[in-house]
C-alpha cells in the first residue's frame, strides 16, 4: 500500500544556487527549528573550526611548557568523550543511544495520547489533553531531575533484582516531553485532514477505529514527518542535559578530560571539539527535515 | 420504537415525514414529507440555503433531525439506537468534494469499504471493482491515484467507491457543482446509467436539464419547505407557486 | 499570613510533608528569591533574544553576502549545538579566554551575566528565522503600494512591514519565548541562583526531595501557564481579520 506519491521530477538540490537564503513556504511553528541553508555553510563551519583550532594551537604551544598541542589533546581524549569509559557505555555514543530510546518511546507513547485527544470519550479526551500539557509545559531538566530523583534505582521482578542505570531513566524522563509534543503533532495532523475524508469514511460504513487507522493516519504520516524530525533534533541538543545527573555522557567526560588537564588553554578547543560532534550529526537531519518539508508541501 | 420495521417493496423504500430540524437557532427544515419507491429517481432543487444538502445528509444520518421520521428500508434513522453501519451499508453518497482517499489508488479506493467493511474475499472485490469502473467508463484508470484525475473522473471513481457496497439508495449530493462545464457531462451520464438501470436515486442538483430528463419526481425547496412537487413533464411548465415560477425564470 | 505558614507547620509534624519553604523563613527568601530570578532572567533574555532577532532579521535583509553568511553561520552555530554545552562553553572557555586576554581576574561576568548572554543568544538565533519569516509573508504588493505613496524603506519598514510580519510571527514568537522559561533551568549547571538551583540547595539541607521537587514542578508548570494565557489573550486582541490565518 503506497502511502504517498513518488514526485514526478527529481527535487533540485540548491547546491551550486547563488547563497540566498530562500522563504519558507509552509512556515508554522514547528518548522522554526529548521532552516534553509547551503552546503557551503557547512564547509565554511568547516573552515571557521579548522582555523580557530589551528589558532588556539599556536596559541598554546607560544604558552605552554610542554610538548602537548592543544590538538593533541583533542586525539588523547577523543576515544573517552566519544565512547566513554573503557567497558562501559558512555560519552557522545551515550548521547545518541539516549536520544534513539527517548524518541522511540516518546513518539509510541505520543501517537497514543493524540488519539487520546480526539477521543469521543470525554474522560479520555481530557486526561489525554492534561497529560499533554503538563509535559509540554515542564522544563526538560526539571524532569530529569524528577525521575531520576525518585524513581528507583533497583527493582526487584521475580524475587531478581535489576539495576535500573542512570541513563535508562535519563531516556525515560526525556521521553515524556517528546511524547508530549508527539501528541500534539498528531493531533494537529489529525485535525488538518479536510472533515470531507471523515464524511465519506462514514458514508461507506467504515467504524470510527477503521476510518483512523486506515484513512486518517495514513494520511498524516506525511505532514508528521517534518515537525517529528525537528523534535528528534531538539531532543539530541538536549541531552547532555543528563551529564548534569551524573551520567557519563560526551559532556560529562569533557569536563572531567578537562579537569585532568586543567589547561585552560584546552577549553575552547575541546568545547568546539565536542560541539562540532553535535553539530555534524543534526545539521545533515535538520537540512533533510527542509528539504522533506518542502517536496511534502509541493506535492500536496 | 424499534429501530427496524419490516420493509415490502410495495412500501416506500425512503419515507420523510414531518421532519424538522435546526441548526442551534436558525431552523432549517420546517416540516419536509417525500416518499420515495424503489427504482425511483427523485431531484430536490431549490435556491442555496433551502436545506436540500441538509436533508440529503440527514438521510443518511450524517446530521441529526430534532424531530419527525426518516425510514430507509423500515430503518428509523431517527433513533438514536440504530446501528449507523447498516444504514449506511443501505445507502450510498456521493459528495461535491468527492472525497476521494488520497492515498490509494483509484481501484483501491473502490475496493476498500468491501474488503474492510463487508469482509468480501478479495478476488470477488476486484473483480467487482473492475467491473464498476467499466460502468463509469474509466478503464485505465485503476491504478491512478485521486491526484493524478480530473474532477470528472474523481467523481466518478467517487460514485463506484459507493456502488461497490451495492446500497439500495444513492445520494448526490451537488456532485456537478464543483465540476468544469465540460467534464460535468460525464458524470451526468453515469448517473443517467444508473438510474436507468434501476437504481433509487435522490439528487440534488442545479443541473436543470438534466433533472428534467431522468427525474421520476422533483421537489422545489425554499427555506426549508417543499413548495411544490411533482413529475417533470408538468413541474417544469405548469408550475403553480410563485416561488417555483421565480426560481424556475432565473435559471432556465 | 502566619496562619498560612502555621499550616504547613502542622502539615510536617502530622503528615511528614515537609515544606521548609513555607514556615522557615530564612528558606522560604531564598525560595522565593529563586523564583524572582527565574523570573527576570527569563524577561531579560526574552527582550534581549528579541533584540538580536530584529537585528539578525535585519540584518540578512542586507546586500553584502559576507554579512548574510556572519547572519547565516551563527544561526546554524547555536541551532545544531546544545544550548548546556553553549552556556558552559561561555561560561568556562571564552570567560576564561576573555579574562586573559583583558587580565581582569575571577571573569568577566557573572554566572548570571554569561547565563543571559547563552540563553539570549540561542533564542535569538530562532528569532532570526521567526522574524524573517514574519516579514516575507507580506506580500510585495503592499511594500510597492507603500512605496509608491512616499514612504522610505525605514518608514516602510516600520509602518507596514513589521505590524503586518509581527501579527504573523507571533504565535512561534510566543511558543519560543515560553520555551526561554523552561531553558532557564539550563542556569543551573553554572551555579545561577534560580528556582532550580536554590530547591537543590534546599533539599540538600533539608531532605525533603520528594517535596521540594513537586513544588518546583508546580512553580515552572504555573510560571508558564501565566505566561501562555497572557500571549493567547495578546494574540486574540491583535487579530486581522483576513490576514494571517
Amino acid at each position: 500500500m503506497k502511502l504517498y506519491q513518488k514526485p514526478k521530477t527529481p527535487t533540485d538540490l540548491p547546491v551550486l544556487k547563488p547563497f540566498v537564503v530562500s522563504g519558507s513556504k509552509t512556515w508554522s511553528m514547528e518548522t522554526f527549528g529548521t532552516i534553509t541553508a547551503d552546503r557551503r555553510i557547512l564547509v565554511a563551519f568547516a573552515i571557521f573550526l579548522i582555523a580557530w583550532l589551528s589558532v588556539d594551537v599556536v596559541y598554546a604551544q607560544i604558552q605552554s611548557d610542554t610538548n602537548q598541542s592543544a590538538f593533541a589533546t583533542l586525539i588523547k581524549w577523543t576515544p573517552l568523550m566519544l565512547l566513554g569509559p573503557p567497558g562501559e557505555l558512555g560519552g557522545f555514543v551515550l548521547n545518541i543511544v539516549v536520544s534513539f530510546i527517548a524518541m522511540a518511546l516518546g513518539t509510541f507513547l505520543g501517537l497514543w495520547l493524540g488519539l487520546g485527544q480526539i477521543s469521543l470519550n470525554p474522560i479520555i479526551r481530557r486526561s489525554s489533553w492534561a497529560i499533554t500539557q503538563l509535559f509540554r509545559n515542564s522544563p526538560w531538566l526539571v524532569l530529569l531531575f524528577y525521575i531520576m530523583l525518585l524513581m528507583p534505582f533497583r527493582v526487584t521482578i521475580a524475587g531478581v533484582d535489576f539495576d535500573i542505570p542512570g541513563w535508562w531513566k535519563a531516556a525515560f524522563a526525556l521521553s515524556l516531553p517528546i511524547m508530549a509534543n508527539i501528541s500534539e503533532i498528531v493531533r494537529g495532523a489529525i485535525a488538518s485532514i479536510p472533515t470531507g475524508q471523515w464524511e465519506s469514511a462514514e458514508s461507506l460504513a467504515f467504524s470510527r477505529t477503521q476510518t483512523i487507522w486506515q484513512i486518517i493516519l495514513p494520511q498524516c504520516v506525511k505532514r508528521m514527518l517534518p515537525p517529528w524530525m525537528n523534535w528528534y533534533c531538539i531532543l539530541t541538543m538536549s541531552t547532555p542535559l543528563v551529564s548534569i545527573l551524573g551520567v557519563s555522557d560526551g559532556m560529562s567526560l569533557t569536563q572531567d578530560a578537562l579537569a585532568a588537564e586543567s589547561r585552560s588553554e584546552f577549553l575552547i578547543p575541546m568545547y568546539l571539539w565536542l560541539m562540532s560532534w553535535f553539530f555534524i550529526y543534526s545539521y545533515p537531519i535538520a537540512k533533510l527535515t527542509r528539504r522533506l518539508e518542502h517536496r511534502f508541501a509541493v506535492n500536496e | 420504537m424499534s429501530t427496524t420495521t419490516a420493509w415490502s417493496p410495495d412500501q416506500p423504500i425512503v419515507s420523510i415525514k414531518d421532519v424538522y430540524k435546526s441548526f442551534g437557532e436558525l431552523e432549517v427544515l420546517k416540516g419536509i414529507n417525500i416518499d420515495v419507491m424503489k427504482g425511483e429517481v427523485i431531484c430536490i432543487i431549490g435556491p442555496s440555503g433551502s436545506g436540500k444538502s441538509t436533508l440529503i445528509r440527514c438521510i443518511n444520518a450524517l446530521n441529526n433531525i430534532n424531530s419527525g421520521s426518516i425510514k430507509v428500508k423500515g430503518m428509523e434513522v431517527n433513533n438514536l439506537e440504530l446501528d449507523k453501519l447498516e444504514l449506511r451499508k443501505e445507502v450510498g453518497m456521493v459528495f461535491q468534494q468527492y472525497n476521494l482517499f488520497p492515498h490509494k489508488t483509484a481501484l483501491e479506493n473502490i475496493m476498500m469499504a468491501p474488503l474492510k467493511v463487508l469482509n468480501q474475499p478479495i478476488k470477488e472485490v476486484e473483480e467487482k471493482a473492475r467491473q464498476l469502473i467499466e460502468r463509469v467508463n474509466l478503464v485505465g484508470k485503476e491504478s491512478s491515484y485521486p491526484g493524478e484525475l480530473s474532477g470528472g473522473q474523481q467523481q466518478r471513481v467517487a460514485i463506484a467507491r459507493s456502488l461497490a457496497m451495492n446500497p439500495e439508495v444513492m445520494l448526490f449530493d451537488e456532485v456537478t457543482a464543483a465540476l468544469d462545464p465540460e467534464t460535468v457531462n460525464e458524470v451526468l451520464l453515469a448517473i443517467k446509467d444508473l438510474a436507468q438501470k434501476g437504481m433509487t436515486c435522490i439528487l440534488v442538483t442545479h443541473e436543470m436539464g438534466f433533472a428534467r430528463e431522468i427525474a421520476d419526481h422533483i421537489y422545489f425547496t425554499d427555506r426549508g419547505v417543499i413548495v411544490e412537487h411533482g413529475p417533470p413533464a408538468t413541474f417544469f411548465t405548469e408550475a403553480k407557486d410563485p416561488r417555483t415560477q421565480e426560481f424556475l425564470s432565473q435559471i432556465l | 499570613m502566619d496562619v498560612v505558614w502555621e499550616w504547613f507547620q502542622w502539615l510536617n509534624s502530622e503528615h511528614g510533608i515537609k515544606l521548609t519553604i513555607f514556615y522557615d523563613e530564612w528558606d522560604r527568601n531564598r525560595f522565593f528569591g529563586g523564583i524572582w530570578t527565574t523570573i527576570h532572567l527569563s524577561l531579560v533574555c526574552m527582550a534581549l533574544s528579541i533584540v538580536i532577532g530584529m537585528g539578525g532579521a535585519w540584518l540578512q535583509m542586507s546586500k553584502f553576502i559576507w554579512i548574510r553568511r556572519i547572519v547565516q553561520g551563527y544561526i546554524q552555530f547555536f541551532r545544531n549545538t546544545p544550548p548546556l554545552v553553549q552556556l558552559y562553553f561561555f561560561y568556562f572557555a571564552v570567560d576564561s579566554a576573555l579574562a586573559s586576554v583583558t587580565g581582569i581576574e575571577g571573569g568577566v561576568f557573572s554566572s548570571y551575566g554569561w547565563a543571559v548572554i547563552s540563553l539570549s543568544f540561542f533564542a535569538g538565533a530562532f528569532n532570526v528565522e521567526i522574524f524573517r519569516a514574519g516579514i516575507e509573508s507580506v506580500p510585495k504588493s503592499m511594500v510597492e503600494a507603500a512605496d509608491s505613496l512616499g514612504f522610505t524603506s525605514f518608514q516602510v519598514f516600520c509602518y507596514v512591514t513589521m505590524p503586518l510580519a509581527y501579527r504573523v510571527c507571533l504565535p512561534a514568537l510566543n511558543n519560543n519565548l515560553i520555551n526561554l522559561i523552561k531553558t532557564t533551568t539550563v542556569a543551573y549547571a553554572i551555579a545561577v541562583p534560580e528556582t532550580l538551583y536554590i530547591s537543590n540547595q534546599i533539599w540538600s539541607d533539608e531532605y525533603n526531595v520528594p517535596e521540594m521537587m513537586n513544588v518546583v514542578w508546580g512553580v515552572y508548570i504555573i510560571l508558564v501557564g501565566i505566561l501562555v494565557a497572557i500571549m493567547h489573550r495578546w494574540e486574540k486582541s491583535i487579530r486581522v481579520p483576513g490576514f494571517g490565518n
